[in-house]
């Protein structure tokens, strides 16, 4: 493996947004503290999503207490799958997916049965803090299962694809669509292997695709072209997203959104947090852009302009 | 967004205190910048001598009193007769007293000596002019003629004295100078002449070091003032200034002792060089001059001990900081590498990491039969550590029976740490598969032996408590680091590809 170094003026001149630079003058000036709660905890996300008429997953139940875990197999027994996650998770630890019930049987979407006894004791874990941030007790949240849009098929294995945005102040500057892989083992967690493809903002088309930080040209599964990727529903999901603005306050904001066959796009979780590969996916530095933002100053436009005007001016297409 | 301003003076601030404070420890207080660092000491023992006559004896005799050498301790030997020590504005003298002293009496005082480096010896004050001598009527022409000729060829007191000694010692001495010589030793001659000009000077003695000699006299020279100083010279040999292995014992121009109530006195030298650490000897100074106070030194030796390893956790924070933020590797959990680090400090490197991971290894292997269990989570960690002293103890036992003393350091590390470093990897296994384990695991070992190199250079551990100054350079750092917003060394190999051509 060749080591191979950029120089920092180099990436400087890119508009590469580094992780300090995004720690001290991003997410430490934009995100004050006491909004934290809204987007680490899912519960409270979920709760401010619906109240501002954003759609979620179906919310099945909520377990806080050891001895409600006996109640899960009632909440889940009329259902086809579900999700249990941990309400203060972080990168996508603790989620325990379940496609299949099945007289009382569960199974992973890899086919995998899981037992009783393997639900109780993660759902036990999830309560004592084990996957939360500084292991913090937390509840445990059963989700309905989504039914995700065929339109990806063939560009996801095993997994269901999410569209990452990145909001600031309220417009969204760059967006990547993720997609589960082998390697990731149906996760769509960049990190573990999943690839990213990048998403003009202006027109939900795919323009760049990595995985693994290094860029490719077809999903590693499927040998499909990812640059041909579509997202459909574009407008709503860059207003689903804009409106995260005004539901948590937060400057700096990624959002995590999937699209259900039957439901459309829904929220399924904020983070104050978001990572850099999205710069990577889309093959640029999003410095520019946010920069962009700034220079606006103050403004007064609605979710719909703030859309409108991300549309016009932050597509690959458009001149900065 | 608020100035920064006051941050960066504040930083500032720090550093300078830090480093001003450390330099002020190493200048003034003579600690050693560098660790293991040796110096020099003379064990100077003088043993003054006399017969008693049967009555009340008193002894004053002049301590060393030079400014090249500081007295680190001294003590005087001298049993049935009652001691002071007096300074007076002559120097410091020691003054022994007895209501009977008949037949040979021995007193002893003994000083141990550490060079200052400083060889010039600064007058207090300007001195009076001394009393113009009167020479006899026989050497008085000839004392004349030479005072008038070296005279002539001089310019300052310092020159005329130059020129007098040059003239006292020359290979082809007039007559005039042979004469004089006849009838004074060199020291007083020289001495006369100067007074003879008005310029001030005294007869000093001095010792000449030299190891393990014993039966020393003490020789003397003659100190000229001269622009707020005294210079010394050695009318016997002609030579001019000191060196280094002078010690100037008794500089009060009046006699090095004297007894009363005893004939036949008499002082010898013994002496001897010795060796000793730079650090202990700048603490005996600093205790002599009650600079102790207030500070670490004075705590006992197993607080002080404490601290030594306290103090070595901001240099190990400093490194984790350091390789996050600029560097940007990973760490499982912020600080446990320097924990890990701090036990490696008491049990070596390589034991430390052979150990760290046979405990992991078993734990992890303990672990995934309790994950069966279905425990609490609480319950679990609980034991895991329970489990995690059982391991310990075993490896404790076996490496004794073994005989191998250095498993037995083991027991340093800190339980509480590993059980969570086992209950973590354990997780990591499970969500992520073995591969990970490795990698986070390896990377936070990597990270602990780089912060256990860094707290255990001997140097760092010499800074950390002897400058307590470098805690503020190091909390400078790390807050000038909080501010970083450039690039990290490994983005800048993950963003290589946005680099552009």
């Amino acid at each position: 493996m060749r080591f191979e170094f950029a120089w920092p003026s180099a990436l400087h001149k890119s508009g590469v947004l580094g992780m300090n630079k995004r720690n001290i003058d991003y997410i430490g000036r934009y995100n004050p503290r006491k909004f934290y709660k809204r987007v680490d905890d899912k519960l409270t996300t979920k709760q401010l999503a619906l109240a501002n008429n954003i759609a979620v997953p179906s919310l099945i139940g909520v377990v806080r207490e050891q001895h409600e875990i006996e109640t899960i197999p009632a909440m889940v027994n009329d259902k086809d799958g579900f999700v249990i996650k941990p309400s203060k998770g972080s990168g996508g630890k603790g989620i325990l997916v379940i496609t299949k019930v099945e007289a009382g049987r569960y199974y992973k979407p890899n086919g995998q049965e899981v037992n009783h006894s393997e639900i109780y004791r993660h759902v036990s874990n999830v309560l004592s803090g084990l996957f939360s941030l500084g292991g913090a007790p937390d509840v445990a949240i059963v989700e309905g299962l989504i039914q995700f849009d065929p339109v990806f098929d063939g560009y996801s294995y095993e997994g269901v694809p999410d569209i990452r945005l990145i909001v600031y102040k309220g417009f969204p500057v760059m967006g990547m669509l993720r997609l589960s892989t082998a390697a990731s083992d149906g996760k769509a967690n960049l990190h573990q292997g999943a690839v990213g493809v990048g998403v003009d903002i202006g027109t939900g088309k795919g323009l760049h695709a990595v995985q693994f930080d290094r860029p490719i040209e077809l999903h590693p599964d499927t040998n499909k072209k990812l640059i041909d990727i579509q997202v459909p529903q574009w407008d709503f999901l860059l207003n689903t997203a804009s409106k995260a603005y005004e539901m948590t306050e937060m400057g700096y904001l990624g959002t995590d959104m999937v699209l259900d066959k039957i439901k459309g796009p829904l929220l399924l979780e904020l983070n104050a947090r978001p990572g850099l590969a999205i710069q990577i996916a889309n093959g640029r530095g999003i410095l520019p852009y946010l920069n962009h933002v700034d220079s606006l100053g103050n403004h007064n436009m609605t979710v719909g302009e703030r859309v409108e005007y991300a549309k016009k001016h932050f597509s690959y297409s458009a001149k900065l | 967004m608020h100035s920064k301003k006051p941050f960066y003076i504040l930083v500032a601030l720090l550093f300078i205190a830090g480093i001003a404070t450390s330099v002020f420890r190493g200048v003034e207080h003579k600690v050693p910048f560098l660790p293991g660092k040796q110096v020099q000491s003379w064990a100077v023992d003088a043993k003054v001598s006399f017969q008693g006559t049967g009555g009340p004896a008193e002894v004053s005799f002049s301590l060393p009193n030079d400014p090249a050498f500081e007295v680190l301790v001294e003590n005087a030997s001298s049993p049935g007769y009652g001691l002071t020590i007096s300074q007076d504005k002559q120097g410091r003298r020691a003054l022994w007293s007895v209501r009977s002293a008949k037949g040979l009496q021995n007193l002893y005082y003994k000083v141990t000596l550490i060079p200052t480096g400083t060889t010039e010896v600064i007058a207090s004050g300007v001195p009076a002019t001394p009393q113009i001598y009167i020479w006899p009527a026989t050497e008085k022409e000839a004392a004349e003629q030479i005072i008038d000729k070296v005279w002539a060829k001089s310019a300052t007191n310092i020159t005329f004295a130059q020129q007098l000694n040059k003239a006292l010692n020359a290979s082809d001495r007039s007559q005039n100078v042979e004469l004089l010589l006849s009838n004074n030793t060199p020291i007083q001659l020289f001495l006369h002449m100067l007074h003879n000009k008005g310029v001030p000077a005294k007869e000093v003695s001095g010792l000449f070091l030299e190891d393990q000699r014993r039966r020393q006299q003490l020789t003397s020279f003659v100190e000229v003032y001269n622009d707020g100083k005294w210079v010394l010279f050695n009318p016997a040999d002609g030579t001019q200034g000191r060196s280094d292995d002078v010690l100037l014992w008794d500089r009060s121009g009046t006699s090095t002792l004297d007894v009363t109530g005893g004939v036949n006195s008499q002082v010898n030298f013994s002496m001897l060089q010795d060796t000793r650490s730079a650090l202990a000897t700048s603490l005996d100074l600093m205790r002599n001059q009650g600079a102790l106070d207030f500070s670490l030194y004075q705590l006992p030796l197993e607080e002080q001990s404490l601290f030594k390893g306290i103090l070595l956790i901001p240099v190990g924070v400093l490194m984790v900081v350091f390789l996050r933020v600029i560097v940007g590797l990973k760490t499982s959990g912020t600080f446990m590498p320097v924990l890990i680090a701090l036990a490696f400090i008491q049990t070596t490197l390589l034991t430390g990491l052979i150990g760290f991971i046979l405990i992991v290894a078993c734990g992890l292997m303990i672990r995934s039969y309790l994950s069966q269990l279905n425990l609490l989570l609480i319950s679990r960690i609980s034991a895991v550590i329970i489990v995690v002293i059982g391991i310990i103890g075993v490896f404790t036992l076996l490496s004794y029976k073994f005989g191998l003393s250095e498993g037995l350091t083991i027991t340093f590390f800190p339980m509480i740490i590993l059980a969570w470093t086992i209950e973590r990897m354990s997780i990591l296994w499970e969500e992520e598969g073995p591969k990970e384990v490795v990698i986070q695991g390896g990377g936070s070992l990597f990270v602990a032996t780089l912060a256990y190199l860094a707290m255990s250079a001997s140097w760092a551990q010499h800074w950390v408590f002897n400058f307590l100054g470098i805690h503020l350079v190091i909390l400078a750092l790390v807050l000038l680091m909080g501010q970083y917003t450039g690039y990290r060394l490994f983005e800048l190999r993950r963003f290589k590809p946005l680099a552009g051509e």
